[in-house]
């Protein structure tokens, strides 16, 4: 065990980690300059029994109508061994519809072996590189991926992985958020284009690792969604290049996480068994960068936020902006009012924060303009 | 941001309280608006679930669909809800008042007032306007009846949410959104989303600052979210268990309508804290005096209203679900004028809101030091009448030589920059030459020339009528843009919808993007159909 593990365990306070999945993969690489969520979710611990202990609880429940919506479009989807699905793949693809493919459930079997999963989902797959033309078609329902984040395998299941069409191995991301007239929340697109990312990524590892051409993988995903408000299935294509090249440089950084740790005080802990003072005491210890989009991704940014309270930044990177840079919400008033004197390089924000001050109390206080 | 709405944020953080970044209000409040408070079912594509609607707080009329998934109730919820909205709308196609057109040559007709929605947030207007697309192609025979009266309620939505994406438009408000445009809070722009913590910043409870009354506020046992999103953890543990007896009712009557109170109780309590809210936000912008153009941009309001009632009167198509190519464009241009006019109006209307342009070196504020309103210009055929002004500002004046700047005080007059000379302690002397404004003859009328001693504002800022673009006729779409469209009769009564199961053209383009199928005969009920313009992927740029 190198020290570095050996450290993560100690933050963790000697529990194990909390499993990555593709979703908590895809949230890594929103704000990826916050160094105390790169340590955090490195070590792996459990951030939302770490923002309820110390008082902040995250708020990311999820409906359980969106779940049983979502797991029916999925089952309607995938229904009569995917011949629907091939129909909208191969179609969006601009491929002559197979007349037949080949349906691999992957996703049964024995529940806890992940690893036989694993090894079977691996040789199916790679058995699965596009040949000659007369390659039959196939789909592979939940497969197992592997990928490695911050030094640890992480176990990934796509929704199907198409092989052999146009060529290439497609992931197809099936989702019960709607397309309307084609168009679709943009939020809820790109969350999905993230993490279709993720399995494009993972799938490419696995095809490298067997010495084919990682590039059999389509940079475009393909996203089936139910069409205007029906249930009827549509298949849309989302370019993931973009993700990819994101969601690889946080991993390369995560990788590298010992770099990160050298930041980080050395008795620094989450320990959740830990006193809740003791904990607050030590998360302040480790630099975060919140920014207001943190509120939608990540556990802790209640606690960041009541942190960073009196901070421009808090109040979004644009306020921030137009305040000249300053950072402390004291300072700019301060400056403002002529009460502090600018320090070298502030010299222009002074300026402009005074006349915004004059501007302001001129045009409230009625002077006609 | 604006550096001076950003500096307002800082002031309430520091205050506890928001602060104003307008000294009037800058959109028309209706004396009756019709507020609409609507909650969807989680996971559904945009399925109601129940809307709280009314024109006067004592006036709410609670509308729910026991079964959310059930399309037929669904549509009974349309049916219900455009018995509230239809009948508001007539309301006010009583009188109609004559408007000269063509300098006066004419006259046209339009209703004296218009009718107006309010919404909780920007999510209610989205929530509206997926309600009129899922509304406004059914048809009242055929397959898949609905009552007579719900396509009709999809124009209608169609139509508010459409307005609602006009700059400077009333006709559709989300109210955070109307009051984030007169207050700065000390949270950011993502927070000030949510109507009970932007509100709990603009007039906290007593004992509270706005940061508490905020964080309060986002507690979703304590304060219900403003929808049209319901709380996880109500759907979970109340919703579900309240629809899941219901559903076990079956034909049993009395244990139904039990299900069926505990329902509107259960979802009654989520939607009236937002009710009270909207009313208190209608409150707290009737305070505010209007500004000088808001009743002008409310006549454009009304004109939009009256235009559509014509068109749904006389049996007029739905809008369609994509604009074709010239239609999208001229769309594009109307709103992108709007989008200037209204900037400028906002400005011209109030100082606070001009502050901004000072800042940003668009405006200065000088005293008038000299005037010469005399001054006939004789160099060319014929003398004009051209006085100049001096001023004398303590503002940097970075316009050009030669610019051309507007007074708000005198819009109709337009003041060319002759000279721009520093003088002593950061003070400017600025030399204008005024044209326009002042009649046809070689004198001024006393009052049209500014007067020494006279404090005024010039910007470059210009509200002045501006011509709109001239567009190809829709068969002459050019090719760039997809060509002339293909008209193809679709024989009424056989409509295809997508919800029948009918209309799956096979598409063929594929591309970068999500690209989707609206391809050609989609856009069935249109008795012309037209091709996807260019990329179909570009709706997700």
């Amino acid at each position: 065990m190198t020290s570095t593990e050996e450290r993560l365990a100690a933050i963790r306070g000697g529990v194990p980690p909390r499993r990555h999945n593709a979703r908590t993969i895809a949230a890594l690489t929103g704000n990826p300059g916050c160094t105390r969520r790169a340590v955090l979710d490195g070590a792996g611990v459990d951030k939302p029994k770490l923002a309820e202990l110390i008082g902040f609880p995250a708020r990311f429940g999820q409906s359980r109508f969106a779940i049983t919506r979502g797991n029916a479009f999925e089952a309607q989807v995938k229904a009569d061994g995917g011949a629907e699905l091939l129909r909208l793949v191969a179609e969006r693809l601009g491929v002559p519809v197979p007349a037949a493919a080949s349906w691999t459930d992957l996703g049964d079997g024995v529940e806890d072996d992940t690893a036989a999963r694993h090894r079977r989902s691996a040789a199916l797959l790679t058995d699965a590189t596009p040949g000659g033309a007369d390659d039959i078609a196939a789909l592979f329902d939940h497969p197992l991926l592997g990928l490695d984040v911050a030094g640890r395998r992480v176990h990934l299941e796509p929704d199907l992985v198409a092989a052999r069409l146009a060529g290439r191995f497609h992931v197809v991301e099936i989702k019960s958020f709607p397309v309307v007239d084609g168009q679709a929340d943009p939020a809820k697109v790109s969350a999905a284009a993230i993490q279709a990312a993720v399995y494009v990524l993972a799938l490419r590892e696995l095809l490298a690792a067997a010495g084919h051409d990682p590039e059999l993988v389509s940079h475009d995903a393909v996203l089936v969604c139910p069409r205007d408000f029906a249930n009827q299935p549509v298949a849309s294509l989302v370019d993931v290049r973009k993700q990819l090249l994101v969601l690889r440089r946080q991993l390369d950084r995560m990788a590298r996480v010992d770099a990160l740790l050298a930041a980080v005080p050395e008795d620094f802990t989450a320990d959740l068994t830990a006193e809740p003072t003791a904990l607050l005491a030590a998360l302040s210890g480790v630099p975060a960068r919140y920014a207001p989009d943190c509120l939608a991704a990540c556990e802790l940014a209640y606690f960041c936020r009541d942190e960073a309270r009196g901070h421009t930044g808090a109040l979004g990177r644009p306020v921030r902006e137009a305040l000249g840079g300053v950072a402390e919400v004291d300072a700019v008033l301060a400056l403002a009012a002529g009460e502090r004197a600018a320090e070298p390089g502030q010299e222009e924000a002074a300026a402009l924060l005074r006349a915004a001050a004059r501007l302001r109390a001129d045009a409230l206080a009625g002077t006609p303009a | 941001m604006s550096t001076l709405r950003a500096f307002a944020r800082a002031q309430a953080l520091a205050a506890g309280v928001a602060q104003p970044v307008a000294t009037v209000r800058h959109l028309h409040l209706a004396q009756r608006p019709l507020v609409l408070v609507p909650l969807a079912m989680a996971g559904e594509a945009n399925a109601p679930l129940a809307a709280l609607v009314g024109d006067a707080p004592d006036a709410a009329r609670l509308l729910i669909v026991p079964q959310p998934r059930n399309r037929d109730q669904r549509f009974a919820f349309a049916a219900e809800l455009a018995g509230i909205v239809l009948p508001y709308l007539d309301g006010f196609r009583g009188v109609a008042e004559a408007v000269p057109v063509d300098r006066g040559r004419d006259v046209r007709y339009r209703y004296v007032d218009a009718p107006q929605l309010l919404v909780p947030n920007p999510a209610g207007i989205t929530f509206l306007r997926l309600l009129g697309r899922s509304t406004r192609f059914r048809r009242p025979d055929g397959e898949y009846p609905v009552h007579p009266s719900v396509p009709v309620l999809g124009r209608w939505l169609t139509f508010f949410a459409e307005r609602a994406e006009h700059p400077g438009s009333s006709a559709l408000l989300a109210m955070t959104d109307a009051l984030s445009l007169h207050w700065a809070t000390g949270q950011s722009v993502v927070e000030d989303l949510h109507l009970p913590a932007l509100l709990g910043w603009i007039d906290p409870p007593t004992g509270l600052t706005g940061a508490e009354a905020a964080v309060r506020a986002e507690d979703p046992a304590t304060c219900p979210p403003a929808g049209p999103a319901t709380d996880p953890d109500f759907d979970n543990q109340r919703l579900a268990p309240a629809i899941d007896t219901y559903a076990a009712a079956e034909d049993d009557a009395v244990a139904r309508a039990g299900a069926y109170a505990e329902l509107e109780r259960l979802l009654r309590d989520q939607l009236e804290p937002t009710w009270e809210l909207m009313w208190r936000g209608v409150g707290l912008l009737r305070g505010l005096p209007p500004g000088a153009r808001v009743a002008g941009r409310w006549d454009g309001d009304k004109d939009a209203f009256t235009g559509y009632a014509e068109h749904v009167d006389s049996g007029g198509a739905p809008q369609p679900r994509r604009d074709g190519a010239v239609a999208a464009a001229q769309r594009l241009h109307r709103l992108e004028r709007s989008l200037t006019s209204y900037a400028v109006q906002r400005a011209y209307d109030d100082p606070l809101v001009m502050a901004e342009h000072r800042l940003s070196g668009e405006a200065f504020v000088g005293e008038v030091t000299l005037a010469d309103p005399k001054r006939v210009d004789d160099t060319g055929r014929r003398p004009v009448l051209r006085p100049r002004i001096q001023l004398v500002t303590t503002e940097p004046v970075p316009m050009p030589l030669g610019a051309t700047l507007y007074s708000p005080a005198r819009p109709a007059q337009k003041a060319r920059v002759v000279f721009v000379t520093p003088v002593s302690d950061g003070r400017t002397e600025v030399v204008l030459e005024l044209s326009g404004g002042m009649g046809r003859g070689l004198t001024a009328p006393p009052g049209s020339v500014p007067e020494v001693g006279e404090r005024l504002c010039y910007t470059t800022l210009s509200d002045a009528f501006m011509p709109a673009g001239a567009f190809p006729a829709v068969e002459e779409t050019p090719w760039t843009h997809g060509g002339p469209p293909v008209p193809t009769l679709v024989p009424s009564g056989s409509a295809p919808d997508a919800e029948t199961g009918a209309g799956s053209a096979p598409d063929a383009e594929t591309g970068s993007g999500l690209v989707l199928g609206a391809a050609a005969g989609d856009r069935a009920v249109a008795a012309v159909s037209f091709p996807v313009d260019g990329d179909p992927g570009e709706d997700w740029a």
